[in-house]
């Protein structure tokens, strides 16, 4: 193993990660929801009998931000290497996995984990362990 | 007041993925290509994020309400079981493709990509598939 350092962005990395974390406590203490993203689109999805008004509130301001940052300042450099194809495919497992394994790297990587949750714990080794894989064999196993 | 709290939450939780990188789909396929040149952020983004989030839950849990006056919705489930399992497997393999999960698609979305519209149009066919065939199971 190599370390990227050209990359690495460890200041930014544990500033933004903190910014995550008050946001997913504090949503928690305010409002007693879980903020695992996952999760609160899955409940857009299934109708207006779930109480929906905080659920489109959180997305509206996921979908605000990078608006906001443009006000003060250029968004950092995006990279999309995966194709439209893969997109579409990497989009429907993404949605299809988190529902039926109740969550994604924000309801079970940092909510679940911030709980002590054991099926956090398992739910997050195993979607990291898919995803090792999934990139060890596009960058090496099938070239 | 919920409403106005939820939403505050969603723009503090975009700005953290956009600062710390991770709505950068390259830097994260950058942390999960574990054998290349590795980049370990992410795991940095999850210390910090699980560093503040922990006493804050530590806190939610000395009181009988959330502060809008609503009920602490701790999650129920403790099983371990399959469903949990292969959903996080499926998941993994779609977030090793793109990069990209669901808040980060969100914020690609807001910026404006077409590839953010692609992959979040995509993720709520799979989120509306995983509705159809549960209520396929549910009612055999």
């Amino acid at each position: 193993m190599t370390l990227d350092w050209q990359h690495f962005s460890p200041f930014t990395a544990l500033a933004g990660g903190v910014l995550i974390g008050i946001a997913s406590g504090a949503l928690f203490l305010l409002t007693g929801r879980i903020a695992g993203i996952s999760g609160i689109v899955g409940g857009l999805l299934q109708g207006p009998v779930r109480n929906t008004g905080w659920r489109w509130a959180f997305v509206a301001g996921l979908l605000i931000a990078p608006w906001l940052w443009r006000g003060w300042s250029v968004l950092p450099e995006i990279q999309i290497s995966a194709s439209s194809a893969w997109l579409i495919v990497a989009g429907l497992l993404v949605g299809f996995g988190t529902r039926l394994g109740s969550g994604c790297t924000s309801g079970h990587g940092v909510c679940g984990l911030a709980r002590l949750s054991p099926r956090s714990l398992i739910a997050t080794l195993s979607f990291m362990a898919t995803g090792f894989a999934t990139v060890w064999l596009l960058q090496h196993g099938l070239r | 007041m919920a409403i106005v709290f939820a939403a505050l939450s969603g723009l503090i939780f975009g700005l953290g993925l956009i600062l710390s990188g991770m709505a950068n789909p390259a830097k994260v396929t950058g942390f999960l290509d574990l054998t290349g040149v590795w980049d370990p952020s992410l795991a940095l983004v999850m210390a910090g994020a699980i560093a503040v989030a922990l006493p804050l839950f530590r806190l939610a849990r000395r009181r009988q309400n959330a502060v809008s006056g609503d009920a602490l919705q701790w999650p129920q489930s403790r099983q371990i079981d399959a469903p949990l399992v292969i959903g996080a497997l499926i998941f993994g393999a779609g977030w090793g493709l793109a990069g990209i999960c669901p808040g980060p698609a969100l914020v690609l979305l807001g910026a404006g990509l077409p590839q953010g519209l692609l992959f979040v149009a995509s993720m709520l066919a799979g989120m509306g598939l995983f509705g159809l065939v549960r209520r396929r199971i549910t009612r055999t």
